[in-house]
Order: structure tokens, then sequence, then C-alpha cells
């Protein structure tokens, strides 16, 4: 889930804050875009799509893909229309579906 | 001349009584609009649903109960001939109650029809504690629930999309894109659509959904149909959430949730309204509190195909013997039927089901 | 509910440049934008950019400073981080802010809405890894980040300025895999009269090319077969070139060839779209002050209403805040055609370099009606076979695509497939675009939840009730 990542921060100066995703702690800066952060921090991927379970990653970064798909406290969200804030609760939609259906 | 059967309307009510002549062996041309066409085949909340149907009329009850369990069979039928599944879940369905008195007004109107439809509804009721066991979802505003067991739901666009495949599969041929504008009858009826195509058959069912309210006249029908907007939400996908379908929300197999439905008469309209579907988001909320957090996805307007007492026409024209009009509000409900006992109504063999009820006769008497 | 003279979706070029104007006239304007910043895509958090990211974003970038300066004006209402979902008979515009739903009335709406990149399907395109190379500029505009050991692949001016801003930042990429062919080129050369005109736009793009060239970037051009190879994350991009199979390992692939109209608010409120062959997308229609057809009091501006760039879009949101003004009484109507004349010689000198740009430019071929194991509903998973499959059981339009195989369907609506299903259905029926015709858009425009949607319908009941 976390790899090297590819991505660089330019200016990797200014306040960080403590964010869980899918149950690890992340350093991100505060008050940048969220899916850019984790992307730094070498997240990926963000999910598993409810069709084939297959991976994604941010494709757009304007909101209009959803490929970024997060979910913060219960409620799916566009990690890059979101902005990073302290203590973040951060999980991979749909972790525990059942398959079921 | 181009075949036995030529069937304006490639809805699921078309096309379940093409597939059921064709499994007859008759030849058929199936005529279907263009893509903007009004479709409620497209836009419907895919219940297979028995209670509350025909309140007032036992045939339509048993009607709909026949074919509810035709269903079973008819489904794993298109599935052998064309590997799709319509999903149907047959595990029974709730009507919620928000207050004990509506509850008890329901069972009391239920039992009189139990007793006309000689004890055949299998219901239950279930109190706000039984209902949760079965439904962790449920709201503390839910007073309780009619569980009945004949209920079921499917997914009606797979039903759409497996019936477009096997009528073709079966031999019949589809033209879309038409628009038929008139239909004339010598020998064998000679359909005209707006293109210059014209199908020859000797016989033929009207079956146009609300385009059947401007031909059926021209055919010797009253076809007194009119639409009534239905708003419908679905969610994104979520985890198994609720077992069993309601009229208020069900979880498709796909796993969004499915909210509805308005009941809005404001003609051939079928725009969404920010009030419409706040109201409908609404009352689910009350019903599953944990829908709150749910993202909306996608929500539509579809026009219900409506007689004036919203119950099926199966009609056989005077003026122009061979001509059928075959019109329904629950189309998915009913199209095991459809496929299943109708061909044997419009051939006129024995096994004919009595659907004298459902004539347009019955409009004359008001 | 809270109500304007002109509501404004969008606060890029066009509608920043519409409500400073409109403003001026004396309207009062809401203007909405989901970002949190005004600026748009081209000038994306223009006002935080420090020095090193305005040495690598040029010159072009920073002047979208100045309209976002001038945004701040005692009848401008920015709503930043505004989410439009929802747009009733025109006027009424439900958002989303600070997870409240709201309401907001204008007596004229301007859709400024803007572009998309054009969506490009190609095996892989949904791994981990790959993005639009707009997306890699939008990571360094808004988050000064830069991206290591990509390749860009596609065809088109922003792909070389997004190569040309990797080079500045110090990551230039692997390779620049390009689209277009020499045949494209020659073909081009017909409009050259036009895109001399606008002969800045051209030279900008001989610069980039040599920017290109001196930081030692790899280019091969006519390449097809275009596919990512990778299972969890992309891993190398495929592609013939020049008579040969091509293979490069990198991580991220930044796929481009052109963007088209965003056209989901205006088909939600059923502008009639057409298809345009040269920039080969629908746009809407409307006449030459932006108002849409058909519809009373809606004016569509910038590229949400045909592509033209940044500087027509600005130039095109003038002009409809002056019709706007005339319609509502601030302007007389020589008022408005005097203020309107110079707008107009600037855009179309704005506009002369299209011709040529669309036709030296053209989307890449092999993702306009990709291969039949290819995903092109990236939400849903559906591939372009399955279209072709339902096009032989009678799909002639893309609305009965949608219901046989959820197509369009998923949270997206739509924007990352829809001209793709019109082409292949166009293709397989062997119908035009405009006869196979587009997605009918319903709300919500961008998902909203439930409980946000339901206490629209507490606050209303209120409201009647009181
Ligand atoms: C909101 C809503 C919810 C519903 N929920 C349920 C439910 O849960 N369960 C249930 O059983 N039912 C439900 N229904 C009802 C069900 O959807 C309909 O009964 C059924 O779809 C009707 O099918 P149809 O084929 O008659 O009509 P349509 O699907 O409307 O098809 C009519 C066809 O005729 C074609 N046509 C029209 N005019 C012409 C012409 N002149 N020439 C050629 N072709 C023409 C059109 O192109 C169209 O394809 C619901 C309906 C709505 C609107
Ligand atoms: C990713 C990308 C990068 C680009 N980079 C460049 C570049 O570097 N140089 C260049 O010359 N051109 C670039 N272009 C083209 C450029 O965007 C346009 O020419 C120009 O920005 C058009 O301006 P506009 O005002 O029409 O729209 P935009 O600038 O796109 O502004 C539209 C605004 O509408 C908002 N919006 C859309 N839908 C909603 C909604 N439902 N609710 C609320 N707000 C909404 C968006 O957030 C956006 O801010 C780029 C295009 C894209 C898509
Ligand atoms: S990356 Fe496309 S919506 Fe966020």
């Amino acid at each position: 889930m976390k790899t090297a990542s590819t991505f660089r921060e330019l200016e990797p100066e200014g306040p960080r804050v403590r964010v869980r995703f899918a149950g690890r702690d992340l350093l991100l800066r505060e008050g940048g875009n969220l899916a850019a952060e984790l992307l730094a921090a070498g997240v990926t991927p963000f999910r598993r799509t409810p069709v084939s379970g297959a991976p994604r990653a941010p494709f757009c970064m304007m909101g209009a893909c959803f490929d970024c798909l997060v979910e913060i406290d219960g409620v799916t969200r566009q990690a890059c229309m979101c902005e990073v804030g302290p203590g973040m609760e951060i999980a991979m939609p749909f972790a525990e579906r059942d398959g079921d259906a | 001349m181009d075949s036995d059967y030529a069937i304006i309307g490639g809805g699921v009510v078309g096309l379940s009584v093409a597939w059921g002549l064709l499994g007859r062996g008759r030849s058929v041309t199936v005529i279907d609009g263009d893509d903007g066409s009004f479709r409620a085949s497209r836009g419907n909340f895919g219940l297979v649903w028995v209670q509350s149907k025909g309140m007032n009329q036992p045939r339509y009850a048993s009607w709909s109960q026949a074919s509810v369990a035709a269903w079973r069979g008819f489904a794993e039928e298109l599935r052998e001939g064309t590997g799709e599944d319509p999903a149907l879940r047959q595990n029974g369905g709730y009507d919620l109650h928000f207050s004990e008195e509506t509850l008890a007004e329901t069972v009391a109107r239920y039992e009189v029809l139990k007793a006309k439809l000689g004890g055949n509804y299998p219901y239950e009721v279930l109190g706000h504690n039984e209902l949760r066991m079965e439904e962790p979802a449920i709201g503390p505003k839910v007073a309780g629930a009619i569980l009945h067991h004949q209920d079921g739901h499917a997914n009606p666009l797979k039903l759409l999309r497996a019936l477009a495949a096997d009528v073709r599969r079966r031999g019949g041929r589809v033209l879309n894109g038409k628009t038929v504008q008139s239909v004339s009858r010598n020998d064998v009826f000679r359909i005209e659509c707006t293109d210059g195509t014209i199908v020859e058959a000797a016989r033929t069912v009207l079956s146009a959904g609300l385009g059947s309210a401007a031909l059926g006249p021209k055919m010797g029908f009253r076809a007194p149909i009119r639409p009534q907007r239905g708003q419908v939400l679905i969610t994104e996908k979520l985890p198994k959430l609720l077992n069993r379908p309601s009229l208020l929300a069900r979880q498709v197999d796909e796993g969004g949730v499915q909210i509805g439905v308005t009941n809005e008469e404001v003609g051939h309209d079928d725009t969404v309204t920010v009030e419409g579907i706040a109201g409908i988001a609404a009352q689910a909320i009350a019903a599953y509190p944990v829908l709150a957090k749910a993202q909306l996805v996608r929500s539509w307007g579809a026009l219900r195909v409506l007689s004036p007492d919203g119950l099926p026409i199966y009609q056989h024209s005077r003026e122009m013997p061979g001509a059928y009009l075959v019109t329904c509000h629950s189309g998915v409900t009913l199209a095991a039927a459809h496929a299943r006992f109708l061909p044997d109504w419009l051939e006129g063999t024995a096994q004919a089901p009595d659907l004298e009820v459902f004539s347009e006769d019955r409009f004359d008497l008001s | 509910m809270r109500d304007a003279d002109l509501v404004i979706l969008g606060a890029g070029p066009a509608g920043m440049a519409a409500a400073r104007t409109a403003a001026e006239a004396g309207l009062v304007v809401v203007l909405l934008d989901e970002q949190p910043r005004a600026g748009g895509q081209i000038y994306r958090d223009v006002e935080r950019a420090g020095e090193r990211r305005a040495a690598i974003l040029g010159a072009d970038y920073l002047k979208g400073a100045d309209l976002v300066r001038d945004l701040p004006h005692p009848n401008i209402r920015h709503l930043a981080g505004a989410t439009a979902w929802q747009v009733e008979e025109g006027r009424r515009v439900a958002f989303t802010l600070d997870g409240e739903a709201e309401l907001v009335e204008g007596r004229r709406l301007l859709i400024a809405t803007g572009a998309l990149e054009r969506p490009m399907p190609i095996p892989g395109w949904t791994l981990p890894g790959v993005m639009t190379a707009g997306a890699a500029q939008i990571l360094l505009k808004q988050s000064g980040m830069v991206c290591e050991g990509a390749v860009l692949a596609g065809c088109g001016p922003l792909l070389y300025l997004v190569a040309a801003q990797m080079c500045r930042a110090g990551t230039p990429p692997l390779a620049l895999v390009e689209t277009q062919t020499a045949a494209d080129r020659l073909a081009a050369l017909r409009h050259i009269g036009g895109a001399l005109r606008g002969w800045r736009a051209l030279a900008k793009g001989l610069g980039l090319l040599a920017e290109l060239r001196r930081a030692g970037v790899r280019r091969y051009t006519g390449a097809s077969d275009l596919a990512v190879e990778g299972g969890a994350q992309a891993q190398a991009l495929r592609f013939t070139a020049g008579g040969r199979a091509h293979r490069i390992a990198c991580s991220t692939v930044l796929l481009h060839h052109g963007v088209v109209p965003n056209t989901q608010v205006a088909r939600s409120i059923g502008v009639p779209h057409r298809w345009d062959d040269a920039q080969r997308a629908f746009v809407p229609e409307r006449d030459p002050w932006g108002r849409a057809a058909g519809l009373e009091g809606v004016f569509i501006a910038g590229d949400g209403g045909g592509i033209g760039g940044a500087g027509a879009a600005a130039l095109a949101g003038r002009l409809a805040a002056l019709a706007v003004a005339c319609d509502l009484g601030r302007l007389s109507p020589g008022e408005r055609d005097r203020a309107a004349r110079p707008l107009r010689a600037a855009l179309s000198r704005e506009l002369a370099v299209r011709p040529f740009l669309d036709r030296a430019y053209p989307p890449f071929a092999g993702a306009l009606r990709p291969g039949d194991d290819t995903l092109i509903c990236r939400c849903e998973e559906v591939t372009a076979g399955d279209i072709r499959r339902y096009a032989s059981i009678g799909c002639l339009g893309p609305n009965q695509t949608k219901a046989f195989g959820r197509v369009g369907m998923g949270p997206c609506q739509g924007r990352y497939c829809g001209l793709t299903v019109t082409e292949l259905l166009a293709d397989a029926n062997g119908r035009s675009q405009d006869e196979t015709g587009y997605y009918r858009i319903r709300p919500p425009l961008k998902p909203v939840t439930l409980g946000e949607l339901a206490a629209l319908a507490a606050s209303q009941s209120k409201e009647t009730a009181e």
C-alpha cells in the first residue's frame, strides 16, 4: 500500500499533521490537497473498485474521474477535492464489502 | 407478409410478449422507438411485487401472483438462452409503516383481500423489534412492517437486456429507431413508420407504453393512458445494508441503494426536481438512518404508463380483428405472465387466461 | 435561499472575467466554484504560487493573477468550495458548501465550467500511476509537486507545455510519445494562414519544442498501439512507432490528447448540442453572446462552449456579461455593442490558431475506437467490446447502452466515457455522432450525500409551513 513515491514536493517545508489512512499514520502538509499529499506519501492504490476489485489511484486531479475516492468519517469523498486536516481518519471506501451482492 | 405478429413497442411489455410468441414458434417483428423516447422500462424500481396490488380487484392480485410464481422459471430460461441473469431475488418484501395506525389499517384491508383470494396471501406483520432483527439498518421511526412472502425484486435493466438479446436469438426481427405512425388492415396489417418503413403482419400487438395513447384510437382502442412521473434515486455502491426490498428502498444486485418513488401528475415531463428528490431522500433516511452518509450518484424521473384505475388493459380490437392492446403499470412484475400466459390469450387457445376484467369495457361503466 | 442578478458556475478565466464585467455594470453576482480558490484549470492556485512555481509554470500562467486580483468587488460574492449539483429551470442552482446543501437563484445563469481532458482509453489506462497530463500539471500548480521518471503520451499543445514545465522543474519526462503523424502536420499547413494571425500561440509552441530539445527529451511521433503494462501499478508503456515496437519502463504514464467542453451542466438542463467535427466533440448551441439556444436566460462562456483557450474564455465571459447587463437593463444595446466590439476583434485573433491546432494534433485514433478488451467506462468497468455487443442487440444511442450495461451510470456521470460511447455506437451502427446522440445528464452533477439533500426538504417544508 505504501511504496517509495515518484512524486516529489518542491517546497516540503510548512507544518505537517498526523492523518490515518487505512490504519497507518502519515504526516501530511496541513491544508494541502489530500490526493496530492497521499501520493507524495507513497499511498497506492487509494481504493479498489466495487465492480472488479481493481486498484485505482488519482487520474484527473480535478474532481471529474472519481478514481481518488476515499472514505472520511464514513462518507465517500474525492480526495482531490479535499484539504488535509489534523487527525483525519481515512479509509478505503467499500473496504468491508462482502461480495455477496 | 413479414411475420405472424407485429409488436409495436419494444419495452419490457412488448419484448416479453414477443419472447413468449417466439417460444411457440410464431414469427415476430418488434418495432421500437428511438434512444430518447419515454421508456418506463429503463426507469423503474425493479420490484417483482404482489402486496398492495388489486386491493379493489382480486383478479389483479391473483394475476400478479401467477406472474410472480412463474418468474423464477422465466428468469432461468432467459439465463440459459443468453447467459444474462436478471438477478431475481424472491425472499419477500416490506411495506414499511411509520405509525401503528396506518399499519393496522393496511392489515385490515389485506385481510379482506386474503379472504377473497381463498387464503393465498402469505404475509406477516413485524413490529419494530422483529423488523430490526431482520433489518439491522432500520431506524427508530419505523413502527413496523408488513412482510409479504411473495414479494421480491429483480434487476429491470438486466431483464430488458436479456429480453432484447433473446428475442433476437429466438429469431425475432427487431427494428429499432422507428416510430409507427399508422396502422391499417386489409388482408393483413400494414404498419407504417415515419421513415417510410412498412411492416406487414397477420396480427399486431400494440404495446407502445405511453405511445399507445396516440396509436390506440387509430386501431379501435380507447387506450385511456396517462403518464405519471416517478422520481428515483440511487446511491453509490455500498456494502450489504438491506436484506429485503421495500416500497421505499432496495439494494440492487450491484450494491447501490435505490430509493423511490414520487407520484406526480405532471404530464409528459420527466425532469428531476430538488423538492422531489429531497423529499424521498428524507423518507429513506427516516427508514434507514445510515443512508444519510451515503452519496447520491444518480437520480432520474420516469413516466409510469397508467390506466384510469391503475390496472392493466388487455383488449382485442373490435374494429380491427387481430389487433390487441397490451399495457400495464407493473411491467416488470407481469413480465413472466406476459411471456408465459398472454400468448395463449392472443392465440385464443384452450389454456387462455381469463382476462375479461382487464378489458377496456370497464371504463364504459364510469 | 440566496439570490442574485447573475449566478456564474465556474471561476476560471471565463467566470472571473464575466463576474468582474457584470459587477462593474451594477449587477449582483454570485460566483460558485468547487475549488477552494479562484483560477479554474489553467490558473489553478495562481495567487498562492511562490517564485519557484511561477518560474516553472511560466508567464502565461501568471497572467491569471490579474483576473484573480480583480475579483474582489462589492457586487461579487465568490462562494469558493461550492459544488453545484443541480440546476433547475435554468435558474436555480443547488450546491453544497461546507457539508451543507443550499440553493441560489439568479435572474440569469452563466455556465463557465470549462473543459475536461478528452478521455484516452487505451489498455491499462485505469492502472494506478496512469494520470492525465493535466493532472500532473495540477499537482505542480496546486501542490508544488513534480513527478519523476514519467512518460508523456498523446498529442497537443498542452502535452508540450506540461513536458516543458517538467523540464523546468528539473524532472524531465523519460520520453514524449506522440500520436500525431507527419500527414497530420501536412494537412494542418492548409490552416497556417489563420495560425499566423494567432502567431503568438504558434511561436510559443515552437519555443516549447526547443526547450524539450535542449533538455534532451526523447520524442517519438506517429505512435500507435499504445498500452500500459502493469498489475497493481503501471510498469511500462508499450507502443509502435517508426515501424518498431517499443517498451519504456516507467511507473507514471501521463496521457493527453486534447481537451473537450465539459457539457454536463448544459446537458442537464436540455441545451441542444451539436457535433463539431473539427474539435471532435459536442458543443452547446449558442448565439454570439453565448446565450444558450432554446432556454431563457442561460449563457455559456469559455471552453465549456467550445475549446478556445484561456484568452478566448475570458473574452467570451466578458461578452456574456455585457449581454446579461443589457438584458437586465443596466446597459443600452448601443453601450453593449460598443463595449463588445474590441472584445470580438480580440476573440477572433485568439481563435485564429484553432483550426491549425485541431488539424495538426487530431485525437489518437486508437483511443477514439479502442479494441474490444479496452475498458472505456472507468466507473462501471465496461469495455469497448461490450458497447459493440449492445449495438448488435439494437442500441442506437448511449441511453440504451447505459440501461443495458451501466456504462455512464457511475459517479463520474459519463464524463470519461460519454464521447467514446457515442463514437463507438456511431461507428458500429453506421450513423453520425449527431444521430447517435449523447447521455441524458441527470442530477446530481456531482454526488451529494442523502443527508445533505434531505436537509433541503426539511428547510423547504419549514419555509412553506411558516
Ligand atoms: C418510476 C417507476 C417505477 C416503477 N416501478 C416498477 C416496479 O417496481 N415494478 C414493476 O413491475 N413495474 C414498475 N414500473 C412500471 C414498469 O416500468 C412499466 O409497467 C413498464 O416498463 C411498461 O413497459 P412498456 O413496454 O409498456 O413501456 P415502455 O418501457 O415505455 O416502452 C414503450 C416502448 O414503445 C416505444 N414506442 C412508443 N411509441 C412508439 C411508436 N409510435 N412506434 C414505435 N415504438 C413506439 C418506445 O420507444 C418504448 O420503447 C415503474 C414505472 C416507473 C415509471
Ligand atoms: C487539467 C487542465 C489543464 C489545463 N492547463 C492549461 C494550461 O496550462 N494552459 C492553457 O493554455 N490551457 C490549459 N487548459 C485549458 C484551459 O483550461 C482552458 O482553456 C481555460 O481554463 C478555460 O477557461 P474556463 O473559464 O472556460 O474554464 P476553467 O478554467 O476550466 O474553469 C471552470 C471552473 O468550473 C468549476 N466547475 C466545474 N463544474 C463545477 C460544478 N459542478 N460546481 C462548481 N464548480 C464547477 C471548476 O472547478 C473550474 O474551476 C487546461 C485544461 C485542463 C482541463
Ligand atoms: S483524481 Fe479524478 S476525481 Fe479525484
